[in-house]
């Protein structure tokens, strides 16, 4: 045994009010560094899942650990990255990055350095003063990363945050979220629905089947850090790839609508 | 260039077209009718003639309809984050506001004269009231419908509940309250008006502009008259005015519904 697991999930089940279970029996955990990506069927409560590591929706059953403590004691070591950018309407680039430090207290000049990290770090410091119906999706998004690394998030809860870009910008937006975790190291859980993107990003792949949600299979991925465009044309990579497919295929035939 | 251009010469032909229309209104009365509308000139020489208690009734009616619009402005704002707390709250509550709104002016201006006197307070307390009701419905409206993300997002960085509100749910009501204060805006000088003509008194120099109206009235001053609505209008029209000055102040840099400068 090395280091000790930083999230754990011991037979977690959830339901919403009355409703069928919509996770159920679910065991699963991360060590520091890890990079674990969810992948599985539209609606086999990957949001669900790291929603309960968020502290934002209560488990039904089991128990899930994080940082030695529950989730909702654990929030101000993570940061949480959604579909969509969510970032205040009203705020510029520099003041939404300076939200999550604002409202935890913290005094201006910590704000302020925080703040320069960032936006250096997703490449956006000259837009600093610009509103975010004046930026592009993808810069919304880098904008929306921005965010919750200024945190210095031990845990980075990512849910399909590139889903919405085009294929080149979504590329690009992983390789350097790739770059920044070389500077930074956090732990992620990362939800997609591309296995490429699953295979390029993560250290492990955890593959989800729907009704109830439970975890189908684990396929670890070991390539080499640091990960570059080439990497995506090496045969391991292509090989995981194929491979992942395959589960996932099968997982979606099993508890999928039957095909005609 | 040619824009901004048009959008003065559009409106200023559309009135010069309006002006034509009503003199000629007017020369098609016959000799002994013509009293019934005066003509452009009439109104005009009539607003020269009597422009010392014009300006002095003007004064006195927005200083009325200010006060009551600006005490609708706090006071709503205030019982909108009140009610924005809980349905419960909003249930128990607005039958009571919707009936304060139906309750007509004229009927509220009596029990008004006998709480405050009649006068200056009168005309405020009515203006607040027929003010109040938009504000508050609009400005609760826009507390409840924070974008849910939003708040979650508030939620995990461990907001506290004045955080909240002041950083979250304000600013994102800003737009409701501007359309509430746009409508309030449009109905606070009549509403100003209609009290003066229930509740006001010449006493002092208390009279407003709807006290003027009724007393040229009755002197059968049509002209005069017809001057009094006019001055009315352009009270009207400045107060939107400054509303629509600091909405566009607040909003355009983020706002969907301002143009944006950077296309
Ligand atoms: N607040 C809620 N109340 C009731 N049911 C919910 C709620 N949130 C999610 N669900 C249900 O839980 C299930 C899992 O939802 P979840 O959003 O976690 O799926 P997902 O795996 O993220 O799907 P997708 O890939 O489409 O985003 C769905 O059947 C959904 O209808
Ligand atoms: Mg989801």
């Amino acid at each position: 045994m090395s280091a000790p697991n930083l999230v754990e999930f011991r037979d977690v089940a959830k339901c919403f009010g009355d409703g069928p279970a919509v996770l159920s029996g679910v065991n699963l955990s991360a060590r520091p560094g890890d990079l674990v990506a969810l992948i599985g069927p539209s609606g086999c409560g990957k949001s669900t899942l790291l929603r309960l590591v968020a502290g934002l929706s209560p488990l039904s059953g089991g128990e899930l650990i994080v940082d030695g403590r529950s989730p909702g004691e654990a929030a101000g070591e993570l940061a949480f990255v959604f579909q969509e950018a969510n970032l205040l309407p009203w705020l510029t680039v520099a003041q939404n990055v300076e939200v999550p430090l604002r409202l935890r207290g913290a005094p201006a000049a910590e704000r302020a350095r925080a703040r320069e990290r960032v936006l250096e770090l997703v490449r956006l410091a000259e837009r600093a003063d610009a509103y975010p119906r004046q930026l592009s999706g993808g810069q919304k998004m880098r904008v929306s990363l921005a965010r919750a690394l200024s945190v210095s998030p031990r845990i980075l809860l990512l849910d399909e945050p590139f889903g919405a870009l085009d294929e080149m910008t979504r590329e690009h937006l992983n390789e350097e979220l790739l770059g920044i975790r070389e500077a930074t190291g956090w732990t992620a859980f990362f939800v997609t629905h591309s296995v490429a993107e699953a295979v390029f990003l993560s250290s492990r792949i955890v593959v989800m089947a729907a009704n109830p949600g439970r975890v189908h299979a684990e396929i670890n991925v070991p390539l080499a850090y640091p990960r570059t465009a080439e990497t995506r044309v090496s045969r391991e990579y292509l090989d995981l790839v194929a491979q992942v497919s395959r589960v996932l295929r099968s997982v979606e035939d099993a508890t999928g609508p039957a095909a005609p | 260039m040619k824009k901004p251009l048009l959008h003065v010469l559009l409106p200023a032909a559309a009135g010069v077209a309006f002006l034509a229309v009503w003199q000629g209104a007017h020369l098609s009365l016959s000799e002994d009718s013509r009293f019934l509308l005066p003509s452009p000139g009439g109104v005009w020489q009539a607003m020269l003639d009597h422009r010392e208690s014009l300006i002095r009734a003007t004064l006195n009616t927005a200083e009325g309809a200010l006060a009551g619009f600006g005490l609708a402005v706090v006071v709503s704002t205030v019982i909108s984050v009140l009610l924005s707390l809980s349905p419960w709250v909003r249930r128990a509550f607005y039958p009571y506001l919707m009936a304060l709104q139906m309750t007509p002016l004229p009927v509220l201006a009596p029990i008004c004269v006998i709480w405050v006197g009649a006068g200056l307070k009168s005309v405020a307390l009515l203006t607040f009231v027929i003010s109040f009701f938009p504000l508050v419905v609009n400005t609760t409206q826009g507390l409840i419908s924070t974008d849910r993300h939003l708040v979650e997002l508030f939620q995990l960085y461990g907001a506290r509940p004045w955080q909240n509100l002041v950083l979250l749910r304000i600013p994102a009501a800003l737009p409701y309250f501007f359309t509430g204060l746009r409508i309030a805006a449009t109905i606070a000088p009549i509403g100003a008006v209609v009290a003066d003509m229930n509740a006001g008194t010449s006493a002092g120099d208390g009279g407003g502009l709807g006290f003027r109206a009724v007393i040229f009235a009755s002197q059968a001053k049509y002209a005069a008259l017809f001057a009094t609505a006019v001055t009315t209008c352009v009270l009207g029209f400045l107060l939107n005015a400054l509303v629509l000055l600091i909405a566009w102040i607040s909003l355009h840099h983020w706002h969907d519904s301002y143009e944006r400068t950077d296309r």
